[in-house]
């Protein structure tokens, strides 16, 4: 018996602590880069004018929905097309909170995202059975799906015109000639800012290392103990949460939530954005959400100074996304944010000039 | 009663036309194991095209075998083009590239036709047949969709099975490799096989346009409702297809009839979910191993 | 009729194919022999031009094979016989048998004349091909590329996964083809002994390249040869 107890006992508390340590300071660091790119943002917002103010806003809200695909896409290896659709539950679901049920705006956006979260959970319970194709044949059939509930359902959705909600007005505090446009911005970048934190933290969790560790091989990740299906689910159900933040923020900064601003072309532009910015990066969501707000414009301007008739101007951004689309698959499979990466090696003589054909197409490993 | 019989007859000639083009997915698939998410967008250009051919004062049945030749080359060159480059990569990004091709399309038609949707004439008549003193919802227009695609879809068996082309397709499209060994041009034949596939498509598009209207968007519904009735069918069988089409557009067609149009994707939805959770395979593919 | 010179291949980093000479004579059975890995369907891949070569060539009959698609080899009359047979499972017999004449439009005899020489296969050439036994499957697979008209005939492994008995039979069916028909026969085996009781050259490969070149009956003779690079 005193033989046994004198074996010194290997998990001392001392390494539990440290693993807390070490996880506290993660989450610091998360924190840390999620606050200072909130107040670069607030930053800028003071600087420019009232509608840069409300382009920043819009570009919150789709860096939090390109972020969540991100995740799916990126780190998880799966399709979805189905994100437009899962921002316009965020988006219903603010409306319906805050004007007819009078809730706050930040319970309103939370439950957004718990409410998207739930339909996440039922998709991603579809989506870790389904692979390639199958996938995204089933989110493009969401996608098409389920802003019709609105045309369904118009007593309390609203039908054609939708739903909409008083503009929020800014805190006293802030002064009476304190434009509303950056007051939105605020908003939609403090709720984009939450988002990041939480994908931050996700990623360096180990659910996180679980979900690439699926994304590069099933097989070899579940012989590892993971339980691959419930970790894509749980991917899919958090990303579906930031696009139901996204949707809220949308509902907030529009005060307008209908069918008609959740088309195909909207989850097909956040998968072509996400892709082209690059895949499973943070800072492919930048990129990726630049795009999504600024192409546009260019367009329309380019449009314009060139006498081109509306309808060329109003469909370029598509055409854009789907020849970028094309082009990245064709040659740079890991997107704006590969190819930078893939020059700064180069340049630093870490790669050699050929260029390896087909490579996989995230930042390590293949998807199916 | 009378609501049930005209469902279910609305349902056949909608299945129809979904089967014709699960047909060219399927077709796609076998040949290229790609899915061809553009194919919606691909048979909406053929029939712009068509559409334009008849505004400029072409007869219907010629601009009919028009927007079919338009659909052969199309689909020939966008696998010749851009597929070939990606059927040895992941399946991921032959699926990407679909997708691009399809925002492309749309996006391109917009531009050269805008987005109000303009008309499309039928064959024949599409005021339903009398049966006693009711009017029924099946026109003589709609015994043309159901005959014609069922006449494609014979044409298309006899060629797989009964001659050399289609032989060489259906090995090119079990096993390349060998199939090279044996002197078959396999790149050629998955050019074939999606030049046949889009023409299948195109004319699905001529067939439907005229309940649809023609519109750059007005056809991913039935791109959706495609893909439902090929994954139940199962994506290898072109016999699943039609079977799958007909069951898709029954189901779509008593749902929209009880429930309302809007329920309807979310019904295909269903039938794809249940078909996927159920016999991943469809219901006609014995789950066959290759062996090569 | 085959001449094959300095012929090296690579996947990747792996040097599959280091410089291989080789020849083989009309009417000629030669035997690649050589232990898993020594390269001989690599260099079988390379000459019906499924493979790229990184250096040498491969002249038959004055055509350097290195340079043609893998269609034309074929129509030279350069048949390859995969590993693993290459039957098409979800063809029939007699769809796969069809698919072997379409290559020369019937030169290379008609369907009758490959039942006359594998009785079994007439018996089931509605069946789809899945459904044939390991012999049969090795049948048709040769029936098919001897209806494509072959001047050379490359087969890969036909005993693999065989009965002893099967395989007897079968090498005498490719040696008497070879002497009917004036068809070059090179023969990848492992099984070393009964390729190299029908052959008439035989080559030794290891680790891509040719260790010993010699008559067959000779290598047969060499049995410290044979156990140092096969093992038996």
């Amino acid at each position: 018996m005193s033989g046994v107890e004198a074996v010194p006992r290997l998990e001392a508390p001392a390494a539990g602590r440290e693993r807390r340590i070490a996880a506290l300071r993660g989450l610091g660091r998360s924190l840390a880069i999620a606050v200072i790119s909130l107040g670069l943002f607030i930053a800028l917002s003071a600087v420019v004018g009232e509608y840069r103010d409300l382009q920043l806003a819009d570009g919150a809200y789709y860096f939090a929905a390109v972020l969540g695909l991100t995740l799916v896409v990126g780190y998880g290896g799966k399709i979805s097309l189905g994100h437009g659709a899962l921002m316009a539950v965020g988006a219903y679901a603010v409306a319906l909170l805050v004007a007819d049920e009078h809730w706050p705006l930040a319970g309103a956006i939370a439950a957004a995202a718990v409410v998207a979260a739930f339909v996440g959970l039922v998709l991603g319970a579809a989506a870790s059975r389904l692979h390639g194709p199958y996938l995204a044949g089933a989110t493009l059939t969401f996608a098409v799906a389920l802003p019709q509930l609105g045309n369904r359902f118009p007593e309390t959705l609203g039908g054609e015109n939708g739903l909409t909600i008083n503009p929020p007005a800014p805190p006293g505090f802030l002064g009476a000639g304190f434009p509303p446009e950056r007051w939105y911005a605020w908003v939609a970048g403090l709720g984009a800012a939450a988002v990041l934190f939480f994908v931050l933290n996700f990623k360096r969790s180990v659910y996180g290392l679980r979900l690439r560790a699926c994304r590069d091989d099933e097989v070899a990740a579940s012989l590892c103990g993971i339980w691959v299906s419930r970790t894509q689910t749980l991917s899919f159900t958090l990303s579906a949460a930031c696009a139901g933040v996204a949707g809220g923020l949308l509902t907030v900064v529009l005060q307008l939530a209908q069918p008609g601003a959740f088309p195909l072309e909207l989850s097909l532009s956040l998968f072509a954005v996400a892709v082209i910015g690059g895949l499973g990066s943070i800072w492919g969501a930048v990129w990726g959400a630049a795009l999504l707000v600024l192409l546009p414009n260019w367009t329309h301007d380019i449009a314009n100074s060139l006498s081109l008739s509306g309808n060329v101007a109003y469909n370029m951004p598509l055409m854009i996304y789907g020849v970028l689309l094309v082009a990245a698959m064709l040659l740079w499979p890991s997107g704006i944010q590969g190819a930078l990466r893939r020059l700064f090696l180069y340049g630093r003589g870490k790669l050699s000039g050929r260029r390896v054909r087909n490579q996989p197409l995230t930042e390590q490993g293949s998807a199916s | 009663m009378t609501q049930f019989l005209n469902l279910t007859l609305n349902g056949i000639s909608n299945g129809a036309i979904y089967g014709a083009v699960a047909l060219a997915l399927v077709l796609i698939w076998r040949a290229t194991r790609i899915v061809n998410f553009a194919q919606g967008a691909m048979l909406m250009l053929t029939t712009y095209l068509s559409s334009a051919m008849i505004s400029g004062g072409s007869p219907y049945w010629v601009a009919v075998i028009g927007a079919v030749g338009c659909g052969l080359v199309i689909g020939a060159l966008v696998e010749l083009v851009l597929i070939r480059r990606v059927e040895n990569a992941p399946p991921l990004n032959a699926v990407i590239v679909t997708l691009g091709l399809l925002v492309f399309i749309e996006a391109l038609a917009g531009m050269i036709w805008s987005s109000t949707p303009r008309s499309y004439p039928a064959a024949f008549s599409i005021q339903g047949y009398k049966v006693g003193s009711t009017r029924i919802l099946f026109s003589p227009n709609d015994t043309f969709i159901v005959g014609m695609v069922a006449v494609v879809a014979l044409a298309l068996a006899l060629l797989f099975t009964r001659t050399n082309l289609g032989l060489r397709l259906r090995a090119a499209a079990f096993a390349p490799e060998v199939a090279r060994l044996l002197g078959v041009r396999v790149g050629r034949m998955f050019s074939i096989g999606w030049a046949l596939a889009a023409g299948v498509g195109a004319l699905a598009g001529v067939l439907v346009a005229p309940s649809t209207f023609l519109g750059p968007h007005t056809f991913d519904p039935i791109l959706i409702f495609a893909f439902a009735a090929a994954v139940l069918g199962g994506l290898d069988s072109p016999l699943g297809a039609i079977v799958g089409g007909l069951l898709v557009g029954l189901v779509l067609s008593y749902v929209s009839g009880y429930e309302g149009e809007a329920l309807a994707p979310l019904a295909a939805l269903g039938v794809l979910i249940i078909t996927l959770m159920a016999r991943p395979t469809g219901l006609f593919s014995a789950a066959r191993e290759r062996r090569v | 009729m085959l001449r094959v010179s300095g012929l090296t291949c690579d996947y990747g980093p792996v040097r599959a194919l280091a410089g291989v000479d080789l020849e083989v004579a009309q009417g000629s059975i030669t035997a690649v022999l050589g232990a898993n890995g020594a390269g001989k369907t690599t260099l079988l891949r390379t000459l019906s031009g499924l493979v790229r070569p990184s250096g040498g060539s491969a002249r038959f009959e004055e055509r350097e094979l290195t340079r043609m698609a893998v269609e034309e080899i074929v129509r030279l009359g350069l048949v390859h016989v995969p590993e693993g047979r290459g039957v098409i499972a979800e063809l029939t017999v007699e769809e796969n048998l069809r698919l072997g004449s379409l290559v020369r439009g019937g030169d290379g005899g008609s369907l009758a004349d490959a039942y006359a020489l594998f009785p079994p296969l007439e018996r089931r050439r509605r069946q789809p091909a899945a459904s044939l036994s390991g012999g049969e499957r090795q049948m048709l697979s040769l029936a098919r590329a001897l209806l494509a008209g072959p001047r050379l005939l490359l087969l890969d492994e036909p005993s693999l996964g065989l009965a002893p008995k099967v395989v007897a039979e079968l090498m005498a069916v490719v040696k008497s083809l070879a002497r009917e028909r004036q068809l070059a026969v090179l023969l990848v085996e492992q099984n070393a002994r009964s390729a190299l009781s029908i052959a008439d050259h035989a080559v030794l490969l290891h680790l891509g390249k040719v260790v010993a070149a010699a008559p067959a009956a000779q290598l047969l003779a060499d049995e410290k040869l044979l156990h140092a690079y096969l093992g038996y």
